[in-house]
This record gives C-alpha cells, sequence and structure tokens, in this order.
C-alpha cells in the first residue's frame, strides 16, 4: 500500500549537473531556465525596440529615409507588436519571472516537472528562431498587422502574403506549445510543490498574478493555435474558415463562405486574455515591490487575491470590445461595453490598494521602488483611457485611430515594462548576488518615465483629432493640421531618446554582474521566502537541506512591537525577537 | 522629492494640455453630438480620478518618505473603506456606461425613414452605389465582378437595373435626412471613416455592414479608411460631399444607371481607326511614341486607362497644371474626340495595334530598380508590370520609359494626381514617395525595361 506523500516531504530527487553543459545549456534548474527565458525574451524585445524607432522615423519625418517604403514600414509595424506582446511580455513574465520565483516564492526546490521546464524553453527559443527567420525570406516578414487579420494577411496586396505569413503562424503554434508546457509546469507546481505551511492564501501576490496569468494562458492560447492552424490550412490547402469568395487584385480566389469575423472573435478570444496574461504578474510583481520598499503590509491582501482572479475570470467576457466596429452584430456591443466597464471596478480596486500601501508606509526611495510608484502612474492613466475605448460609443470616433495606439502603450507596454525593471532591479541582487548601480538605475528611471510620457500623452490627442493609425504616411487631409505632423516630430524624438537611454540598463546588467558589490542575502529585508535562502544566488535546488517552513503571509512588515521591521515567512512564532515589555509575537494578519 | 515634485508635474501638465490642446475632435458635422458628450462626461470623471489619486500618491510619497525612526503602520486591511471604495467606484463607472449605452442603442437602430447608399471598399479605392428610383439596390457578388461589371451586379435582379453607380473617389449625401450606408467589400476589410461624422464601421468581405447619420452640415470631408487593408492602406482615400437636396439632386442625375452602363457599347477598333490620324502625327502610325515630340508610347496600353486618360485631358484634369511642360499639347488634340464613345473606339483601337519593342533610354541599378518594384509597384500593377484592371492599374512595361521617369517625378512633385477630378492619382501621389530621389526613380524604370 503506498500512502500519499506531499511533493514537499518526498526525498529529493535532484540530479546535480555537473558540466557546463547540463548546468547553464540543457539545464533542468529552473533558475537557469529563467535567465534562459529571460535574455532571449530581452534580446528579441531589443529589436522591437529598434523597429519601432524605424516606424516613428516614418511617422515623424515622413519621406526623408529611403529604407522605409509603405511595404517595410507595416512590417516594422507588426513585427514590433508581435514580438513585444508574445516574445518578449508574456515570455519575460511568464517564462522568466514565473520560472525564477515561484518554486523560490512557495518553497520548493524545483519545477515540478523539470525536463518538461527545459523543452519549453527550447521550443521558446526555436519559435523566436523561425520569427527572426522571416526577416531573411523571399517577400520579408508579415505586414498584416500583429493582429493578423484574414483575408488580407493571407492576400497579396499584403506584405510578406507569401513566406512571412506561413513562418509568423508556424512561429505562434510552437510558441503556444512552448507555454503550454512551461504553464502546465507553473499551474501543476503552485498547486503541488508548496512548502509546509504555504497556505494559498499565504503565497506573495507575484505567485498570485502568474498563477492565474497562467491558467488564463492555458485556457486562451488554444484560441489563438487553433486559428493560426486554420488560417495556415486556409492559405496552404485551400480550406475557407476565414476566407469568403472574394476578389483580390483582380482575380478571384478559390475560397468561398469562410468568415473573416470568426477569426476575429477567436482571435481575441486568446487577445484580451492576453492583456491579463501580461497584466496579471505585473500587478503581482509590482504589490511585492511596492510592499517591500513601503516597508509595509500590502493593503487588503485578500481583496488583491481577489481582484486578481475576479479580473481574470472576466477576461474571458469582454474579448470583443475589440471588435465594437468590426462588423459584428452591433447588440453585442451593449454585453461586450457592460462587462467590459465592470472589470474597471476590481482594477481600480488594486489601483487604490498600492496608493494606500504607500499610505502610512515609511517609504524607502531606491530604484525598483521608483519603477514600481511610476508604474501607478502609467497604469492609472492608461487604465482611466480604457474607460473611454471599453465604452461602446466612444470607440466610434477613437476606434483605429492613435488614441488606441496611445491607449495600449500605456497599459500595455509602458505599465509592464516599469513592473519589468521595478522586477529586476528588484530581484537583481538575489539572482546575481549582485548590487546594481544606483545611479545608473536612477537616470535609468527618470529618462524612461518621462520620457515615456512625452511619447504617449500628446499622441492620444492626435488620436482625437482623428488620425488613423497603421498609416505611413498621413498624407494631406482636410483636418489634421501641420502642428499635427510637427507633433508628430517630437514624439519621434522623445521616442528615439527613450529608445537610445535603455542601453544605460544594458550597460549598468552588465557593469554590475562583472563589478556589482556582493549584494548580501536580503538586501531589501523582504519578508518572502526567496530572500531567506541558504545561498545568494541559491544554489541548485534552493534550500540546501531543509524545506522551510512557512508561519504566516509574505507581508508581515512593520509588526508592533517586533525588534525588526520585517519578520520573514519562515521564522517560528516564538523566534521573533520582540522589544522588551511589548509581550510575546502574534500573528494578527490571518485575523478576519 | 524629485519623484513628487515629478508626479505634481505631470498631473498640472496633463490637464494643461488636456485643456489648450489645439488637437481636439473635428466640428462634427453630424447629427452624433451625444457622442461627444459621452467623451466629454468621461473626461470629467476620470480626470478626476486621474488627478486625485495620483496627488494623494503624491502626498503619501511626501508625508510617509522614509524616516528610520519610524515605523509604518500595521493594518491588513480594512474593509469599511475598501466598501466604500467599491461602491463609489461602481457608481463612477455607472455614470459613464449609462450615457454611453443610451447613445448606443441609437446608434443600433437605424430610423425608418434612412435612405439606402451603399459605399464599396476594394484594394485601395472606393466606389459607391445608389438605388435607382425604386429605392432599393440589386443584389451584386464579389464573384461577378468582370472588367465589365466591375461592381459585381447581378445582371438578373430586376431591383439592380435602376441602381446608380459611381465609380470616381466621391459621394454626395443631402443634408439632414438620415442614411444608412451599406458597407460592401470587394476584398478584405476596410473601414467607412469620416472624422467629422464621428461614427465609423469596418468592412467585412462575404457580408454587408452597416452604420447611419444625418448630416448636419454642409461641406466636403475626407473618407479614410481605418482598417489595415494592405500596402496602400494609407492611400485609399475618398471625400463626401454633403449638400442641400436640389445640388444632390442634381448631382444624383447626372450619375449612370447600371442598365446605362450596360448600354455603353464597347470600343469598336475598327471606328476608332479613322479617328487615330490625329494621334498618329505626334505618337506613331503604330503607337510606338516619338521621344522628340514628347510623345510616349500608346500601342498595348489597355483601353480603360487611355479612355480615362483622354477624358481627363478633355476635361482640363491633366495637362492644366503648372510645371507639366508637354501636357497642355494633349488638351485639343483630346477635345477632337467628341464623344464618350468615339473615345471609347479609339482606346480600343489604340491597345490594339500590334506591338513593337521601343527603344530604352534610362539606365539604373536592376536590382535595385527590383528591389523598390516588387514590394510596392508590382502589387497594382502586377509584378511583370502589365497591370491590373480592377485596381485601375495601367500597363508599365514595354513603354516608353523616358515617359515614366517624367511621370513619376511629376506624380513626386504633384503636378500630376493632385487634381480633385484625377480619381486614382492620390494614391500614386502618396505610393511615390517610396522612391527617395531621383536615382531611385531611373533604377525602378531601368527595371521596368526588363519586364516582359
Amino acid at each position: 500500500m503506498t500512502t500519499y506523500l506531499p511533493i514537499a516531504d518526498q526525498p529529493s530527487e535532484l540530479h546535480d549537473p555537473h558540466t557546463f553543459i547540463s548546468k547553464y545549456v540543457w539545464s533542468q534548474d529552473h533558475k537557469v531556465i529563467a535567465i534562459q527565458y529571460g535574455s532571449t525574451a530581452v534580446f528579441v524585445g531589443l529589436i522591437a525596440l529598434v523597429l519601432s524607432g524605424l516606424m516613428r522615423l516614418q511617422l515623424g519625418y515622413p519621406n526623408t529615409f529611403a529604407f522605409i517604403d509603405p511595404s517595410n514600414y507595416l512590417q516594422f509595424v507588426t513585427m514590433h507588436g508581435m514580438i513585444m506582446v508574445i516574445y518578449l511580455l508574456t515570455a519575460l513574465f511568464l517564462g522568466g519571472f514565473g520560472n525564477y520565483l515561484i518554486p523560490l516564492q512557495i518553497g520548493a526546490r524545483d519545477m515540478v516537472f523539470p525536463y518538461l521546464n527545459m523543452l519549453s524553453y527550447w521550443f521558446y527559443l526555436l519559435s523566436v528562431l523561425i520569427l527572426l527567420a522571416s526577416f531573411f525570406v523571399h517577400g520579408g516578414p508579415t505586414g498584416a498587422g500583429w493582429t493578423l487579420y484574414p483575408p488580407q494577411a493571407i492576400l497579396r496586396g499584403t506584405p510578406g502574403a507569401d513566406m512571412g505569413i506561413i513562418l509568423m503562424l508556424a512561429s505562434l503554434a510552437v510558441f503556444i506549445i512552448a507555454f503550454t508546457m512551461g504553464g502546465l509546469n507553473y499551474v501543476t507546481t503552485v498547486l503541488q510543490a508548496r512548502t509546509h505551511g504555504m497556505t494559498m492564501m499565504r503565497m506573495p501576490l507575484s505567485v498570485w498574478g502568474i498563477f492565474v496569468a497562467t491558467i488564463l494562458g492555458l485556457f486562451a492560447f488554444p484560441a489563438l493555435f487553433v486559428s493560426a492552424v486554420m488560417m495556415t490550412f486556409d492559405n496552404l490547402i485551400g480550406t475557407s474558415f476565414f476566407m469568403p469568395a472574394v476578389q483580390s487584385l483582380g482575380q478571384n480566389v478559390a475560397h468561398t463562405g469562410g468568415s473573416p469575423v470568426l477569426f476575429q472573435h477567436l482571435f481575441w478570444f486568446f487577445g484580451h486574455p492576453e492583456v491579463y496574461i501580461v497584466a496579471l504578474p505585473a500587478f503581482g510583481l509590482v504589490s511585492d515591490v511596492l510592499s517591500t520598499h513601503a516597508r509595509k503590509n500590502i493593503f487588503g491582501y485578500r481583496m488583491m487575491v481577489w481582484a486578481i482572479v475576479a479580473i481574470g475570470a472576466l477576461s474571458f467576457v469582454v474579448w470583443a470590445h475589440h471588435m465594437y466596429v468590426s462588423g459584428m452584430n452591433p447588440y453585442f456591443g451593449f454585453f461586450f461595453a457592460f462587462t467590459t466597464l465592470i472589470i474597471a471596478v476590481p482594477t481600480a480596486i488594486k489601483v487604490y490598494n498600492w496608493v494606500l500601501t504607500l499610505w502610512q508606509g515609511n517609504i524607502r526611495m531606491t530604484v525598483p521602488m521608483m519603477f514600481a510608484m511610476g508604474f501607478i502612474f502609467t497604469f492609472i492613466h492608461g487604465g482611466l483611457t480604457g474607460i473611454f475605448l471599453g465604452n461602446v460609443t466612444i470607440d466610434l470616433p477613437l476606434s483605429d485611430t492613435y488614441f488606441v495606439v496611445a491607449h495600449f502603450h500605456m497599459v500595455m507596454g509602458v505599465s509592464p515594462i516599469m513592473v519589468l525593471f521595478a522586477s529586476i532591479y528588484h530581484w537583481f541582487p538575489k539572482m546575481s548576488g549582485k548590487m546594481f548601480n544606483v545611479t545608473l538605475g536612477k537616470i535609468h528611471f527618470w529618462a524612461t518615465f518621462l520620457g515615456t510620457y512625452a511619447i504617449y500623452l500628446p499622441m492620444h490627442y492626435l488620436g482625437i483629432l482623428g488620425v488613423p493609425r497603421r498609416y505611413y504616411a498621413i498624407g494631406t487631409t482636410s483636418f489634421i493640421p501641420d502642428s499635427a505632423m510637427a507633433l508628430n516630430a517630437n514624439i519621434t524624438q522623445a521616442a528615439l531618446f527613450v529608445g537610445v537611454m535603455q542601453l544605460v540598463f544594458i550597460i549598468n546588467i552588465i557593469w554590475s554582474l562583472v563589478k556589482g558589490k556582493p549584494a548580501g542575502h536580503n538586501p531589501w529585508e523582504a519578508t518572502s521566502l526567496e530572500w531567506q535562502t541558504p545561498d545568494t544566488p541559491p544554489h541548485h535546488g534552493n534550500w540546501g537541506e531543509k524545506l522551510p517552513v512557512v508561519y504566516r503571509w509574505a507581508y508581515e512588515y512593520a509588526v508592533p512591537g517586533a525588534k525588526d521591521d520585517f519578520v520573514p515567512q519562515n521564522i517560528p512564532p516564538e523566534e521573533v525577537v520582540m522589544l522588551p515589555g511589548a509581550g510575546k509575537y502574534v500573528n494578527r494578519s490571518e485575523e478576519h | 522629492m524629485p519623484f513628487i515634485i515629478a508626479i505634481v508635474f505631470l498631473v498640472i501638465i496633463s490637464v494643461l494640455l488636456h485643456l489648450l490642446s489645439p488637437w481636439w475632435l473635428t466640428p462634427i458635422a453630424s447629427n452624433w453630438s451625444s457622442i461627444d458628450s459621452t467623451i466629454n462626461i468621461t473626461f470629467w470623471v476620470t480626470g478626476f480620478v486621474f488627478v486625485s489619486v495620483n496627488l494623494f500618491m503624491a502626498y503619501a510619497v511626501y508625508k510617509y518618505r522614509y524616516n528610520k525612526d519610524r515605523r509604518a503602520k500595521y493594518e491588513p486591511e480594512n474593509k469599511k473603506l475598501e466598501i466604500w471604495l467599491t461602491v463609489l467606484t461602481s457608481l463612477g463607472v455607472a455614470s459613464m456606461l449609462a450615457p454611453g449605452l443610451f447613445v448606443w442603442a441609437d446608434f443600433v437602430k437605424v430610423p425608418a425613414d434612412a435612405h439606402e447608399v451603399e459605399a464599396i471598399g476594394q484594394q485601395w479605392q472606393w466606389s459607391f452605389r445608389y438605388p435607382g428610383a425604386d429605392g432599393v439596390l440589386g443584389a451584386a457578388d464579389a464573384r461577378l465582378i468582370t472588367p465589365k461589371n466591375s461592381f459585381g451586379m447581378d445582371e438578373k435582379d430586376p431591383n439592380g437595373q435602376d441602381d446608380i453607380l459611381v465609380s470616381t473617389q466621391e459621394m454626395h449625401l443631402p443634408l439632414n435626412r438620415p442614411v444608412k450606408m451599406l458597407l460592401r467589400s470587394k476584398d478584405v476589410l476596410h473601414d467607412f471613416a469620416v472624422a467629422q461624422f464621428r461614427v465609423k464601421m469596418d468592412f467585412v468581405p462575404g457580408s454587408v455592414t452597416y452604420l447611419w447619420l444625418t448630416p448636419t452640415v454642409a461641406g466636403t470631408y475626407d473618407i479614410l479608411c481605418e482598417e489595415l487593408c494592405g500596402i496602400a492602406h494609407h492611400a485609399m482615400r475618398g471625400k463626401v460631399v454633403v449638400e442641400d437636396q436640389a445640388s444632390y439632386n442634381d448631382w444624383l442625375a447626372k450619375q449612370m444607371t447600371y442598365t446605362q452602363q450596360l448600354a455603353q457599347a464597347d470600343g469598336d477598333p475598327a471606328q476608332g481607326q479613322p479617328f487615330y490620324a490625329v494621334c498618329a502625327a505626334c505618337h506613331g502610325v503604330n503607337g510606338e511614341g516619338n521621344i522628340a515630340l514628347n510623345a510616349p508610347r500608346i500601342a498595348g496600353q489597355q483601353d480603360w486607362y487611355i479612355s480615362r486618360q483622354i477624358g481627363y485631358f478633355k476635361h482640363g484634369v491633366r495637362g492644366t497644371q503648372p510645371g507639366d511642360l508637354y501636357g497642355p499639347q494633349m488638351a485639343p488634340m483630346a477635345q477632337t474626340l467628341a464623344t464618350d464613345a468615339m473615345v471609347a473606339n479609339v482606346a480600343a483601337y489604340v491597345s490594339s495595334i500590334p506591338e513593337a519593342p521601343v527603344q530604352t533610354t534610362v539606365t539604373g541599378n536592376i536590382d535595385n530598380g527590383r528591389a523598390l518594384f516588387e514590394p510596392t509597384c508590382g502589387v497594382c500593377h502586377n509584378a511583370s508590370g502589365q497591370g491590373i484592371w480592377a485596381v485601375n492599374a495601367p500597363r508599365l512595361a514595354g513603354m516608353s520609359d523616358w515617359y515614366l521617369v517624367r511621370q513619376l517625378q511629376y506624380f513626386k512633385s504633384g503636378v500630376r494626381g493632385g487634381h480633385a477630378g484625377d480619381e486614382y492619382g492620390y494614391q500614386m501621389t502618396s505610393m511615390v514617395q517610396a522612391l527617395k530621389g531621383d536615382q531611385a526613380i531611373n533604377d525602378v524604370v531601368a527595371y521596368i525595361n526588363t519586364l516582359k
């Protein structure tokens, strides 16, 4: 008879790697995989950053650059969007931070399926290589827009309609396979491998955000997967899932009866949860950064957890707010406007709770904290403009204009990236054992925070004016004044500035890896488990001989009467040092 | 401290930009001022939240800045406060959603007295269809499109016989009458957007979508395509003229119905041949062109293109711009063809002349020319430069290269294509910007010389 043995109690089966290859290349250690994921994502993100610079050159200074024609302009737009959303943000939050933090924050030695975890990274790398290969094939990468709407995505008249789109769809399919392998792993690990005492309601919000986002991904990515497969069939073997009978550049196509709107439903059934696949990990990570550096518990932890869960659930019933003017039955507008504006409520609660975490805190103005608070500002801005677009009526004039571009870059570009930088600066000392250069970090913050706002704040007003997006050139119109063109040039200057200033970040990371001062085990005096590892950076297996035991939530800061202003999760209550006369330590966080 | 100043500064800048912005909604020209009101309500509510939450954050960061002798307050949660905030937020959201839904209810319900007009989108042009006297549009289908039936009309549908077909880039609407715009695409997704009307909607091939509005201010407005539709998406421009009912009726009466269009005889080369004598003086007996007289080759060019250009010369759309050195010569010559039928006959004759190769005069880097041509020019003019009738793009291969260079320069400098009557000129003036500098033009034309 076998008895059930929790994973935390099972004898360790880690095969310690001995060779360079098994340690750093075919590694099954979640921390190495996290860094592989992270550095690949940052690399491909830099390519997308350069692409955005090229787009901005054309928009700010039309008819100036010989190497930007209408066709490669659209290719830059498409690849920039796709890389940033999928191959950078999704991969870095889940593959990078998910991999690094889940086992460390829940007190596990590794993911429950280390081999699968390794495969996940190599499939991700394969998907990146397929994607990048499309720059070198005949016709170049697809220029169908990151939404890849058929029929144009697979018809002549759109750049990259021959090889580019095939590689794009193949790359997405491989990415989704990679994500699924990683995602099943994250979910199972969170559910099964938590250490003793680590109840779900004691998990740091980072884990909650990553956990719920991964579940969203596991439900949402299949919709993208099937649409990629169906579009590939339409393209290569002549099916008509998304292709009605149309005439393309004077020729009747051999399709009939398909529905382009079906693709849009499938795409956004993935695409909207995708926004939260990126946002929820960001919400979680930033909560932990804010709480640690404000030296105060996160305000309303339980509400924060339920808000993450509620947002995750609601994100599956709002997708068609991307399609108010798509030609779907307009009566759907009522339902989707209603659900979309409901989602504003849990989102607003999260914002209030972040700000209330600062209130009555003791705020240390560190580099990660500056990025985290910068995030609050950019996220408030991006979230509020979302209320415009989600409200179906207002979408009529603003849809497909630069207002949309400005909105989603604030809410889904700048905000998550502020969190990424906050998180990288916050956990870099743990990952590397070194401290980064604070001055360079602050320069990087100010350039990024002020620079991105200079890009996107005025861009909203171009959209309100009615300047359409995805235009190679605005050309002549009766309603767009020259001042708008001049504004476009200013926006380009700001964008190029922000782009170049990211070099400060790269330099800081490289310099700190080589020359940074030793950071110590717990430089931020944080409570969560990853800061309590016996080694920094943590060794293979994370915890040495014995797994940690958890006694409380991850936000026990500023406990009245305690000697230190933080009580780590794994210190037994009787070992908490109290001030003279303060009595015994009591965990009050779980008294409801 | 710099952080607090930055937040306050950004809040002030945002509010000031909003209040002083010269970039705002264009003056409205339709009944949808309720949309503008909804936007304004939303700006007030969200603006209040933006300012108050951010200033509260700045204050908190100032008041609770780090002090090693102080400790944060231990307060895991505050149920009462959280409930209050939830309730207030819900009320705020409802105050924005409710007006939005009321306006949307108006938008989805088309008034019973709205008249119907169809806009047709195709890569990268507009055309329009008005129901005739019967008030009903006939059936149409992309599969029925041929060079003679560019609207894809179903010839058997009696409702379609009196439909008015407008294949220019300009539509007209009467003032103060609700109109239901039916949107039909021949090929891919497009979007009908007029900033001054506020409303927009996508075209979906395979179905007909719609929107409705009442134009309230007379004027001419740009129609933009606002759904990505391929490489010339940005060049897909139309115009809508809003005018009083009488002017509208006059305009409509001048347009041709489907029946009238069917009745137009095809050009007859035999009847066109005698009139060609005038042309032959410069363009040569075999239409081969004459560089000394600045007359390009015309033999083998598509008849619809020749017809249209003769029409342009006749009506002053071409040959009247300052800077067009040789265009004015064509105007009197074109006048010799008095009727549309004569123009069609001559055009039919010209395109039927057996072709002989022309002397090439332009040299350039063919590889570079190919790299420029294929992704851009080749999409409409066809990869082998044969032209595509469906997108109104003429043949380029084998035509006089010096003429192509000159026309590209004209399009680039606006000498050609800028006239309001030049239906597809805007596209060329826009797309030609992909060619930067004279060398690029020579390279492209040198590549076209290699096409068969």
